[in-house]
């Protein structure tokens, strides 16, 4: 189970990077930054050559993959770089960018995501990589985030930031230079959310949708029934180990339900990364985790 | 008593912090129910659009941007009969038009700023617009006869200051020389002029287009005196939210990166002199009982050797989920020497929270009063 030992063809997670760049995304908490440290390891260890790029914020992904080639893109700092690329340096010098930033991102909404989207599209038609997997925004954000080159395609006429956002238009709506990787984990809320966003990308982004990747599945065997478990000349602590097992058989049957109702409320594939005992990450968990990946059939 | 039964009579205002996923809404609910079962009139607003939280407070129509009366069944005292339960959920959009009307000089100005485009981006575009809107809402509440305590969750964020900072966003926003020369007083005929001669506004208009440029100039010349009395509204804010009766919660989960985040949080507000009055760790695992993992895996592999694999089946477990519960445990020591106090824990549940009684369990986790 060393990071090093080569995917075989058949690792499910082959068929979640498919195209130039994946985009992660799902709601807070559900380990939307896991599972792209587990996809760049799993396609680095296929011997492919893989970017990994973060939003705002965070930045645990260095920690995570750390021989893997990890770039920060943050919006304003894309939006400045893009308002001086665009005839703002010799004016901005006299006056707080910030200000010019909030005024362009409010004038036109959305121009900061178009603009990180931007990034992302030269660096994948630079050709450099042969995957670059995004660590999106959070789920609510990323329907936002992705239809902001739409947004701003109705609202601009002309000029540079319409051209730009006929790229990255270009780019989503093109399955084999972008997917949307969402990910969700087995309970009620993350999976009433992954199935919300999962409608609103194909309504309103026309994304290509991969397989959902559902984390921090327990991969536990059915445990006995502790009611009719004989612990022999057992005292101490059987109580605990009732309460466990009642505990866990509880857990276990969320799990199975919510996994039924994704099944029934989407078409995608299911994906499962287990869970893992620990409450800090490292990169061999990382390594862990991408050989363990399995299918739901 | 937890840190959280001490806040709950004297406090008018409990503002829940902490990242994105960890359970504040669900917290903020909790906190309000168990106000008004002990007698406070209080109102949760929160900014989670999720269903979840109006199921379970038996609202199928869901949440609305006024308050709703919420039943929450007895009262734990027959004396304290007097507490109610509201909630609402943060419109930013609405809350934003009121807070235009409000400062306007007269309905025409309110309504040239409502109808147009610019102004209308700002609830979605402007970045801490939404705290800012849910810092106002707090202080709409806080003045409302109605309500004697306000329990607020706040917008998910990475930054603690960004909702202690929110009064001042538009305030700000106005200040910037940029602005200024927006706001100019001009006469008919002299506005493109004055657009066109400056190198700036020539330079946005390049970039997102000339008919986007009027939209910002014409807000802005509509704002007009109006900033004044934003300026006053953002420092009345910030006295509220820097009050005595004002506590800070701060929520996480045992996960390391929500605790990582939850200790940065708790270092701006100590920094910036709010303070942490409790910290609330959500969904940790139950330790079942004060044996060890050792314990349980020497158990397991005794019950094996005798061929008795459900038993084993059963220790394995019970040592599986003591390696979970103290691994949550040793990341938290870190957010306990920082806060200075036991952090009040929450178990994750057998069960999903769906309904008032879920709610309420939890509470019996938060509080011991």
């Amino acid at each position: 189970m060393s990071p090093e030992a080569p995917v075989s063809n058949e690792s499910p997670l082959t068929d979640l990077a498919t195209s130039n760049v994946v985009v992660v995304a799902g709601k807070g908490g559900v380990g939307k930054t896991t599972v792209t440290a587990v996809l760049a390891r799993a396609a680095a260890a296929a011997g492919r050559h893989v970017l990994v790029v973060e939003l705002d914020g965070k930045q645990h992904l260095r920690r995570l993959v750390p021989d893997l080639e990890v770039r920060h893109i943050s919006a304003a700092d894309a939006l400045e770089e893009y308002l001086n690329d665009h005839g703002f340096r010799r004016i901005a010098k006299r006056l707080n960018t910030t200000g010019v930033i909030d005024v362009v991102g409010t004038a036109a909404p959305g121009i900061d995501d178009l603009v990180v989207l931007g990034k992302i599209k030269q660096l994948e038609r630079s050709g450099t990589w042969d995957l670059i997997v995004v660590d999106g925004p959070a789920a609510g954000h990323a329907v936002t985030f992705l239809t902001s080159a739409a947004g701003l395609l109705d609202a601009v006429g002309s000029g540079p930031v319409r051209d730009q956002a006929e790229d990255v238009l270009a780019m989503l709506a093109d399955p084999a230079r972008c997917s949307i990787v969402l990910v969700t984990v087995p309970e009620t809320t993350p999976v009433n959310e992954v199935v919300e966003t999962a409608a609103a990308i194909e309504d309103r982004v026309g994304a290509r949708l991969t397989p959902i990747v559902v984390n921090r599945f327990d991969p536990t065997e059915p445990l006995p029934d502790p009611g009719t478990v004989p612990f022999g000349r057992a005292r101490a602590q059987v109580d605990d180990a009732r309460d466990a097992a009642r505990f866990r058989r509880a857990r276990l049957a969320v799990q199975a339900a919510e996994l039924d109702r994704l099944r029934a409320d989407r078409p995608e594939r299911l994906i499962l990364l287990s869970e893992l005992p620990v409450a800090e990450l490292t990169p061999d968990h990382v390594g862990a985790l991408s050989d363990d990946a399995r299918e739901l059939t | 008593m937890t840190a959280l039964d001490e806040l709950l009579p004297t406090t008018s205002v409990i503002v829940c912090c902490g990242a994105g996923g960890v359970g504040k809404t669900t917290t903020a609910a909790v906190l309000g129910i168990e106000a008004a079962r002990r007698g406070r009139k209080v109102v949760v607003v929160t900014i989670d659009p999720a269903r979840r939280l109006a199921d379970a407070l038996g609202l199928p129509g869901g949440l609305t941007g006024e308050p709703q009366r919420i039943e929450v069944g007895a009262a734990r005292d027959s004396d304290d009969s007097e507490g109610e339960l509201w909630a609402m959920m943060l419109d930013t959009a609405a809350m934003f038009e009121r807070v235009v009307r409000r400062h306007a000089a007269d309905p025409e100005q309110a309504d040239r700023i409502v109808a147009n485009r610019f102004y209308r981006n700002m609830a979605t575009a402007l970045s801490g617009t939404q705290e800012y809107m849910a810092s106002e809402a707090l202080h709409e509440l806080h003045g409302d006869d109605r309500f004697d305590l306000v329990v607020v969750d706040t917008p998910p964020s990475r930054n603690a200051l960004d909702f202690l900072e929110a009064p001042g966003v538009l305030a700000r926003f106005l200040d910037h020389r940029v602005f200024k020369l927006l706001m100019m007083p001009t006469r008919t005929g002299f506005k493109v002029l004055s657009v066109a001669t400056q190198p700036i506004l020539r330079a946005i208009g390049r970039v997102v287009g000339s008919d986007v440029l009027a939209d910002a100039v014409a807000f802005f010349q509509a704002f007009a005196g109006m900033d004044a009395g934003f300026r006053q509204r953002a420092e009345a804010v910030t006295r509220l939210l820097r009050a005595e009766g004002t506590r800070f919660v701060l929520v996480t989960s045992p996960q390391h990166e929500a605790i990582g985040e939850a200790i940065w949080f708790a270092d701006q507000l100590v920094d910036q002199g709010f303070g942490v009055s409790a910290t609330v760790v959500n969904r940790l695992h139950p330790t079942f009982g004060e044996g060890t993992v050792a314990d349980a895996e020497g158990r397991a592999g005794r019950a094996a050797e005798r061929g008795d694999d459900d038993a084993a089946a059963l220790w394995r477990n019970l040592a599986e989920l003591r390696t979970v519960a103290r691994a949550e445990r040793d990341q938290l020591a870190p957010l306990a020497a920082r806060v200075g106090a036991a952090p009040v824990e929450v178990p994750l549940l057998a069960s999903d929270v769906h309904d008032v009684d879920a709610l309420v369990q939890l509470g019996g986790h938060l509080f011991t009063g």
